[in-house]
C-alpha cells in the first residue's frame, strides 16, 4: 500500500485547540449587536383550532419588540410537499408553534408568552399509523385525505423511488418452501439528542438581504431551499460548528423560519435557541416504522419473494419523509437478494411531534422492522444470520433501484472479507448456538449474541463544489461549505489537500461555512464526506497544482510534468536541491484558484456489520450490553481516530441503545411526550460502556484519489436489530418490541402478568 | 445627585479564573438577578462561553466548572450562592503566565478525544477535578467519575484513553 504523508496517519484536528480550551464558538456563544431573543408559545393540545388569540397584553410588556400569530406571520410554507405554515390557525401536536415573541431578554420573552391568551377548540387526535388510516380518523390536513402523504416524485428527480415493485411476488411465493408472515415495528421514536439544542440568529438588512447564522449540518442548503420562500433574494447563510446533529440539524426550517419572521417584524436581529424541553418535545424526531411483511424462503435461506406494507409514521408533518422512504427502499435491496418484491410504503401523518431526518435516514427504521421478520424465516430454515447476510449483501455486478428510481449496478467491492474478519474477531462461530439458544447460562444470567447489517449507496450522492486557492506565500485555502458537525471532515479535507500539494498541514485552511464565500455544497450528509465532498476538494487541488506548475515551468524552462512541489517550493523532479519558492513563479500579486466539482455516483454501497453480545438478568429483566464488534471496509482510512470515533458512535444518537432503553415515552391520553428532559430520557453513561472493537479493512476503491469511501452515517443502523436478536437468543423467546426494557423481558419470560403497557 | 440610598446596593463577588468580579444584584439587564445560575453569569456576564449549557437541569455535565477545586454543575448553582467562591472554568486551565495548555487538554488533542466538542469542556473540567483529587485513578474510577457527563457522539473511549494517558501511573489499567 502506498505510504502517504498525512492520509492514514493520526493528525490532530485543526479545530482541536479551540475545542479543548473552550474557544470554539457554537451558535449560542455568538451574539450580534442589538440582538433580540425569540421565544415560541407552544400548543398544550395535540389537535385543535385556535378560536381566538389575544396578544395585546404581551405587546404592552416593556422590552417586547414583536409578537406574531398566524394572523400576521408571513405566509412562508415548509415541508414536503409544501404544506406547513410557520404558524397556523390549527395546531397538530403538543408543542406545535402558536405564537412567536421577540424581546430584549429571554426572561422578558418568556414572561410575554405567559401573557398571550389563546382559546382552543379541541379536535380528536390520532397517534397510531393504522388508526390514522381508518375512514373516521381525525384528519390533519385537508389536502392529505386519509392522512396519507403524497408520494413525492420530485424529491430526487422525476422518478424518485417510493416503493420497490419488481418481478412477480405470487410466483415467488409459489416457489418458496415456506412462507413467513409477521409484523414488527420500530416506533419508540428514539431521539438523536445532540447536546446542543437547535439554534439560529437571523438578521435582515432592507427587505431582501437576510443573514442567518445557524448550527446547521448543511448551512449552504438554507440559501438554496429557504431564501426564496422567505422572499429574500440575497441570503447569506453562515454555519457555526455544530454541537452534535446526527442528521437532525441538517436543514430544518423549524428554527430558521420563525427567527427570520421575528427579525423581519422587529427590524432587529433575533436569536432563537431551543430549550432542552422544546428540543426533546417539539423538534423533529425519528420516523416511526411498522412493517406487515410476508417472506417466501427456500430451505437454503434464499428469499424468493418479499411483500410488505411499510407504515411510516411521520408525525405532524413531513420534513423530508419521502426522501427517507426513497433511500430506505434502496437500502433494503442492498441487503436482500430477492427477485420478486412488492414493498409498499405508506407515509402517514399523526398528532405527534414531526419526524425529520436522523442518522439512518429511513434505512435504519426500515431494517429495524424488516430484519426481525426475515429472521423468523432463518429461524425456521436453521440458517446462521452471518451466512445469510454474507450471501445476500450486494456484490459488484449486482443491481438495485436507488433513490432516483434508476437501476444502478454495484461497482464497489465485495464485503465478504469484512464479514469474515468481524465474525472471527467477535468469535461468532463459538458463540452462536442456533436460533433462540443462549450462548451461556450463569444462574439467572443468560448471554446471547446477535448480528445486524446496513449499507448505503450514498457515499457518492449529490453535488459538491470546491475551490482551492494558492497564495504565493506557500499556503492553500479550501473554499467549501462543509460544516463541522463532529466527524472531523473539515480537517480531513485539509489532509487531502496537504497530501496533493505536499504542504505542511498548518499551511492548509478552510474558509468559514459562509454561502457568500463558498460554492455549492449539499453538506456532510449520509456518508458522503470522504468520497463526494473529498473528491470535489481533491479535483480543485489538482486543478490548482496544475496551474501552479504551469507557471513555475516557465521559470525552470521545463515542461510542467517535469516539476514537483513540496512545502511551498517547486523543483525539477529528482533535483530538490535547486528548489524555488512559489512566489518566484507566481509573483506576490497573483492568486491561483483551482475549481472542483463532484457529480453523483450511486454505484458504491458502503457497509457496516455489528455483532453484539448481551447478558440478560432473568430475575430483574435488565439487559446489559457486554460487547460490540463492528466490521467495515473503507478503502483507505483518512484519519484513524476520527474513524474510530464515528464507529464508536454506534451506541448513542439513537443507535444500539434504541433497542435497549432509549425511547420517547408518549402518553396517548394527553398526546404528550412524558420524558422531555435528560433525566427521564435515558442515555448511556461512561460507567456503562461495553467492550468495543472494530475490524476496519482497507480494500482500495479505485475511483477515489486516495481509494477511500465514508461510513460514518451508518454505524448505528445495524445495531438495534442485532440487539433484538441477541436478547431473543439469550432468553429463548423471540422479541420484537423496541426498546427491550425490563418489563418487556419479564413479561416475555412469563414473570409478570401480561398487562397492557400504557403509551405509544 | 447621588444619594446614600443609591449607593447601598447589594453586590456579589466571585473569583473566576483568578480574577475578582463584583456584580450588582438587581433586575437590570446588566445585573445579576437572584434566579441567575452560575452558568448564566459566566456566559452572559463574563463572556466565558467555554462553559456549555445543554440540559440546564443538572443531568448532562456540559456546564461543569470547578468551585474551590471541586467539579460542580454550574447550571444548578445560583450565582447568589457563590459569594466568595473560587471558580475555574475551561478558560482558566493551563498556565496563564506561559500560555501553555494543561497536559489534560493536550492529551485530549493527541487522542482526538472529542467529535463535535460540545461536551468537551465539561468533561475536561470533571476529569481535571478527579485527577486533582486522585492523580492515579484506574480506568474504572475515571468512568465512574465521568458518569454525569453526557457525550452523544460517543467519544467516551477516546476520552478514557486521553485521561489515562495523563493519570499518574500506579493506577492499574
Ligand atoms: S447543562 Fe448543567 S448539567 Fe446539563
Ligand atoms: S463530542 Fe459530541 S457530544 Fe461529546
Amino acid at each position: 500500500m502506498k505510504e502517504y504523508r498525512y492520509i492514514g496517519k493520526s493528525t490532530p484536528r485543526k479545530d482541536a485547540l479551540d475545542i479543548v480550551t473552550g474557544k470554539t464558538k457554537f451558535i449560542n456563544d455568538l451574539t450580534v449587536p442589538n440582538m433580540l431573543y425569540g421565544k415560541v408559545l407552544r400548543s398544550p393540545l395535540p389537535h385543535a383550532l385556535i378560536k381566538s388569540i389575544d396578544t395585546a397584553e404581551a405587546k404592552r410588556l416593556p422590552g417586547v419588540k414583536a409578537v406574531l400569530t398566524y394572523q400576521d406571520i408571513p405566509d412562508w410554507m415548509a415541508g414536503f410537499p409544501l404544506h406547513v405554515r410557520v404558524l397556523d390557525s390549527k395546531v397538530r401536536y403538543v408543542g406545535d408553534a402558536v405564537a412567536l415573541v421577540a424581546a430584549e431578554t429571554e426572561d422578558i420573552g418568556e414572561e410575554a408568552l405567559r401573557l398571550i391568551k389563546v382559546e382552543y377548540e379541541p379536535l380528536p387526535a390520532v397517534y397510531d399509523v393504522e388508526e390514522a388510516r381508518q375512514p373516521d380518523a381525525p384528519q390533519l390536513y385537508e389536502q392529505f385525505p386519509g392522512n396519507l402523504l403524497p408520494q413525492e416524485r420530485r424529491m430526487f428527480g422525476p422518478h424518485t423511488l417510493q416503493e420497490v415493485v419488481t418481478g412477480d411476488v405470487d410466483k415467488g411465493l409459489a416457489e418458496a418452501d415456506f412462507i413467513i408472515k409477521g409484523t414488527c415495528a420500530y416506533e419508540n421514536i428514539p431521539n438523536p439528542l445532540p447536546p446542543e439544542p437547535p439554534g439560529v440568529i437571523a438578521s435582515w438588512e432592507g427587505t431582501d438581504a437576510l443573514t442567518v447564522w445557524s448550527a446547521s449540518q448543511g448551512p449552504h442548503m438554507f440559501k438554496v431551499t429557504l431564501q426564496r420562500r422567505m422572499g429574500a433574494t440575497n441570503m447569506q447563510s453562515i454555519g457555526s460548528p455544530v454541537g452534535g446533529s446526527y442528521g437532525s440539524k441538517y436543514m430544518s426550517w423549524q428554527y430558521v423560519l420563525p427567527a427570520a419572521a421575528l427579525a423581519k417584524a422587529a427590524g432587529r436581529p433575533v436569536k432563537l435557541y431551543y430549550g432542552k424541553t422544546e428540543h426533546l418535545a417539539a423538534f423533529t424526531v425519528r420516523l416511526g416504522s411498522r412493517i406487515h411483511g410476508q417472506v417466501g424462503m427456500k430451505k437454503d435461506g434464499s428469499v424468493t419473494a418479499l411483500s410488505a406494507d411499510w407504515l411510516v409514521n411521520t408525525g405532524a408533518f413531513s420534513e423530508i419523509t419521502q426522501g427517507m422512504v426513497a433511500v430506505g427502499c434502496g437500502e433494503a435491496q442492498l441487503m436482500i437478494r430477492c427477485p420478486n418484491w412488492n414493498f409498499r410504503p405508506q407515509m402517514v401523518c399523526t398528532n405527534r411531534t414531526a419526524s425529520g431526518q436522523v442518522r439512518g435516514f429511513g434505512g435504519q427504521e426500515l431494517k429495524c422492522a424488516l430484519i426481525p421478520i426475515l429472521t423468523m424465516g432463518l429461524e425456521k430454515a436453521g440458517i446462521d444470520p452471518v451466512e445469510f447476510f454474507k450471501k445476500n449483501y450486494v456484490k459488484p455486478g449486482d443491481g438495485y433501484y436507488w433513490r432516483d428510481g434508476k437501476w444502478w449496478v454495484c461497482n464497489g467491492i465485495d464485503y465478504t472479507p469484512a464479514i469474515e474478519k468481524g465474525a472471527e474477531t467477535f468469535g461468532w462461530q463459538e458463540k452462536w448456538q442456533g436460533w433462540l439458544k443462549p450462548t451461556s447460562i450463569n444462574g439467572a444470567k443468560r448471554r446471547g449474541v446477535g448480528v445486524g447489517v446496513h449499507g448505503n449507496a450514498d457515499v457518492g450522492e449529490d453535488i459538491s463544489e470546491a475551490f482551492v486557492r494558492l497564495d504565493s506565500n506557500g499556503t492553500a485555502t479550501i473554499y467549501s461549505g462543509l460544516a463541522e458537525h463532529g466527524t472531523g471532515q473539515r480537517s480531513s479535507i485539509c489532509k487531502m489537500v496537504a497530501e496533493i500539494l505536499q504542504l505542511p498541514l498548518d499551511r492548509v485552511f478552510v474558509t468559514p461555512t459562509d454561502s457568500s464565500v463558498n460554492p455549492f455544497e449539499i453538506g456532510p450528509v449520509g456518508s458522503r464526506g470522504t468520497y463526494a465532498i473529498g473528491s470535489a476538494v481533491i479535483a480543485a487541488a489538482e486543478d490548482a497544482k496544475r496551474q501552479l506548475l504551469e507557471l513555475m515551468a516557465q521559470k525552470f524552462k521545463v515542461a510542467p510534468e517535469d516539476l514537483e512541489t513540496q512545502d511551498g517550493m517547486a523543483y525539477v523532479k529528482g533535483k530538490p536541491e535547486a528548489k524555488i519558492p512559489w512566489i518566484k513563479g507566481m509573483g506576490y500579486d497573483r492568486t491561483i484558484m483551482g475549481h472542483g466539482r463532484f457529480e453523483p455516483d450511486f454505484t458504491l454501497p458502503n457497509f457496516m456489520m455489528i455483532f453484539t453480545e448481551v447478558e440478560v438478568d432473568t430475575e430483574t429483566g435488565k439487559v446489559d450490553l457486554i460487547r460490540v464488534v463492528g466490521a467495515t471496509d473503507v478503502g483507505q482510512i483518512i484519519d484513524p481516530p476520527s474513524l474510530t470515533n464515528q464507529l464508536n458512535g454506534c451506541l448513542g444518537s439513537a443507535g444500539i441503545d434504541s433497542a435497549l432503553f432509549e425511547e420517547t415515552v408518549f402518553d396517548t391520553r394527553l398526546g404528550r411526550v412524558m420524558n422531555p428532559n435528560m433525566i427521564d430520557y435515558k442515555w448511556r453513561t461512561f460507567a456503562e460502556l461495553p467492550e468495543m472493537e472494530h475490524e476496519i479493512l482497507e480494500t482500495p476503491f479505485p475511483s477515489h484519489r486516495f481509494h477511500a469511501i465514508g461510513v460514518g452515517e451508518i454505524t448505528p443502523s445495524p445495531g438495534p436489530s442485532a440487539v433484538l436478536m441477541a436478547v431473543s437468543n439469550a432468553i429463548g423467546v423471540r422479541m420484537a418490541d423496541y426498546p427491550l426494557t425490563p418489563d418487556k423481558i419479564l413479561r416475555a419470560l412469563g414473570k409478570v402478568a401480561n398487562a397492557e403497557r400504557r403509551g405509544k | 445627585m447621588t444619594t446614600t440610598q443609591n449607593l447601598s446596593y447589594a453586590t456579589i463577588t466571585l473569583t473566576v479564573n483568578g480574577e475578582n468580579h463584583s456584580f450588582i444584584l438587581g433586575e437590570g439587564s446588566h445585573e445579576v438577578t437572584p434566579s441567575h445560575t452560575l452558568a448564566h453569569t459566566l456566559r452572559e456576564r463574563l463572556g466565558l462561553t467555554g462553559t456549555k449549557v445543554s440540559c440546564d437541569d443538572g443531568a448532562c455535565g456540559c456546564c461543569t466548572v470547578q468551585m474551590d477545586g471541586k467539579a460542580v454543575n454550574s447550571c444548578l448553582l445560583l450565582t447568589v450562592e457563590c459569594e466568595g467562591k473560587e471558580i475555574t472554568t475551561i478558560e482558566g486551565l493551563g498556565d496563564p503566565v506561559t500560555g501553555t495548555i494543561d497536559p489534560l487538554q493536550k492529551s485530549f488533542i493527541d487522542h482526538t478525544a472529542f467529535q463535535c466538542g460540545f461536551c468537551t469542556p465539561g468533561i475536561i473540567m470533571s476529569a481535571k477535578s478527579l485527577l486533582t483529587e486522585n492523580p492515579a485513578p484506574t480506568r474504572d474510577e475515571v468512568k465512574e467519575s465521568l458518569a454525569g457527563n453526557f457525550c452523544r457522539c460517543n467519544s467516551h473511549y477516546h476520552v478514557l484513553d486521553a485521561v489515562m494517558a495523563v493519570a499518574r501511573k500506579g493506577g492499574n489499567k
